[in-house]
């Protein structure tokens, strides 16, 4: 693994992103949601506590919709314009690939993240919130982003097609996201058995999220984040090894 | 001569299509090799084996001594490669699409700047080296193309079509830059642009149906034309039909027809031999004036149909 292939992929995966309007109405939707999310779905102003809660709390579900967005070109595009051909045959393995242009996506992610910082004014200007949780659920969110995002990303290596690529991201967040909701783990209380319906529940980004928005970092939700990750970038390597001449 | 490529017993099959089916053969430094053959023959299916692009379903492909299966990075290091089509990243503009390839090819600080102002300058793109690639004419990205292959001074080449779609001045300039840069390095260049095989190449293979059908040099190739050392001749002052009686009379001549839409004949020489100076000779022999004479090159668009399509008639 040479990481100096893997910086340079990413460096130029991540300013491909600025090439483009792309970039730039996507932080703006971003922003516009987040906002929106904290202030009247979570009810910002209303609850009277100074914290984040409100908007970390809505993150799995803005990243359903805005995460593959992000993770639908990553080879999907690459595979159209027929350059996966030129990528593939200059001296970098096909794991430095996968890992620098997530490493792009995520970075990417992490700035849109980040330009979210006016909240954090407005919440130490109206009261004292504590900055430890907030940095520690700004870390759990983003760990949670590179979930997404490498699922996306594996998704996008299936297809040439950018918008089969979003809807089928899409739809696997989700699942991934749902199997934790509430609905989901009653549907399931009432006949399956117990063991079951804790490995479904314990499969959600939600139940794993859960703690961390609320500024407990737990060592088996970033485990299983980390893992999440590696296994859908691991995939998503044989994916491209075995899809790329198609 | 040192090999650079070798390729043994290489096939690809595509469920039952054997889109290359047993190829051997290897590039030396200094050799410019034509890959020949029509649309769908195995060409770029074989180049992209040699460049670790695609598995070979069997056989092995040695670049600089490295095996692709075993040590493709090493081999990927030691070729440009130039896929068809010429991809590249679309929305980077040519400047710092080559100084991408510069930093993934290893190069760094002053190295890096002068490789990539030295392949922009080679492929004649330092003008447009801000513009967005998308935006590009074909002729330009074509050029990004080769001056990523070349970027890094590689010593093996493959080039796929590097001049399909070219004008005739782009091309000619594409052929000088291959020429300048043929001396040391092994190059193979698919084409079926069969003008190319003298403008380039030192040696051809011909492929079809995912097999070769000829290796060998441009000359060899001509001299399997009907057509090659056949001679043109028309004299002044002589019945047609007297003429023609004389010249089926000589003993190195195989057969004589008459020039479609011009006076005189076509002479096709027994054993592909040259017979221009001894039949100008006996032509002054009988005292006759020689209104034309002039000896053919083998017809090699001729030659490319017998060889790919053994069944056709070669007319």
């Amino acid at each position: 693994m040479n990481m100096q292939n893997i910086w340079f992929i990413m460096k130029r995966e991540f300013n491909g992103y600025f090439a483009t309007p792309v970039a730039y109405v996507f932080i703006i939707i971003f922003l516009l949601l987040t906002g929106f999310s904290t202030f009247y779905v979570g009810n910002f102003f209303e609850r009277g506590e100074a914290d984040l809660y409100p908007f970390f709390s809505l993150h799995p579900w803005l990243y359903i919709l805005l995460i593959p967005a992000i993770s639908m070109r990553l080879w999907a595009e690459e595979r159209k314009s027929g350059s996966v051909e030129l990528l593939m045959t200059l001296p970098v393995s096909v794991f430095e690939a996968v890992l620098g242009k997530f490493m792009a996506a995520w970075a990417f992610t992490g700035l849109a993240l980040l330009l979210n910082f006016p909240l954090w004014i407005t919440v130490n200007y109206l009261g004292n919130p504590d900055n430890g949780v907030i940095i520690a659920s700004f870390l759990g969110s983003l760990l949670m982003a590179g979930g997404f995002l490498a699922i996306g990303s594996c998704i996008s290596a299936i297809t040439k097609n950018q918008v089969i690529a979003f809807v089928i991201s899409l739809v696997i967040s989700l699942i991934f996201v749902l199997s934790g909701f509430g609905i989901v783990i009653d549907f399931f209380a009432g006949w399956a058995p117990q063991t079951l319906v804790d490995a479904i529940s314990s499969f959600s980004f939600l139940t794993h999220f859960d703690a961390i928005s609320k500024g407990v970092i737990d060592l088996r939700d970033m485990f299983y984040f980390i893992s999440l990750i590696a296994i859908w970038l691991f995939a998503n390597a044989l994916i491209v090894n075995a899809r790329k001449a198609d | 001569m040192t090999t650079r490529i070798e390729i043994e017993d290489l096939a690809k099959h595509f469920g039952a299509i054997k889109a290359v089916d047993g190829v051997s053969f290897s590039v030396s430094k200094g050799e410019v090799l034509g890959f020949l053959g029509p649309n769908g023959a195995g060409k770029s299916t074989t180049m992209k084996m040699i460049t670790g692009f695609l598995s070979p379903t069997r056989g092995t492909v040695r670049v600089c001594g490295y095996d692709v299966l075993t040590d493709p990075i090493s081999v990927k290091a030691n070729l440009g490669y130039l896929p068809e089509g010429a991809p590249a990243y679309a929305d980077m503009t040519p400047d710092s699409f080559l100084h991408f390839i510069a930093e993934i090819r290893g190069l760094k600080g002053s190295d890096k700047k002068k490789a990539v102002a030295l392949a922009a300058e080679r492929a004649r793109i330092t003008t447009v080296m801000f513009q967005p690639i998308e935006t590009l004419s074909k002729g330009y990205k074509r050029r990004v193309g080769l001056a990523q292959a070349i970027l890094h001074n590689p010593p093996v080449l493959i080039l796929d079509e590097p001049t399909d779609g070219l004008d005739p001045n782009q091309k000619h300039e594409v052929r000088t830059l291959i020429n300048e840069m043929a001396e040391d390095k092994a190059i193979i260049i698919s084409t079926h642009i069969l003008e190319e095989v003298h403008a380039l190449c030192n040696r051809n293979v011909v492929i079809s149906s995912g097999k070769i059908k000829f290796d060998g040099s441009p000359q060899e190739l001509e001299s399997r034309s009907r057509y090659y050392n056949a001679v043109c001749v028309n004299v002044a002052n002589i019945e047609q039909q007297t003429f023609e009686s004389f010249l089926s009379s000589l003993e190195f001549v195989a057969s004589v027809e008459p020039l479609s839409g011009a006076e005189g004949f076509r002479v096709y020489p027994r054993d592909g031999q040259q017979i221009t100076a001894e039949l100008s000779e006996k032509i002054r022999a009988n005292g006759w004036d020689i209104d034309a004479l002039h000896a053919e090159a083998g017809r090699l668009d001729e030659v490319f149909r017998s060889i790919t399509m053994p069944n056709a008639e070669s007319k």
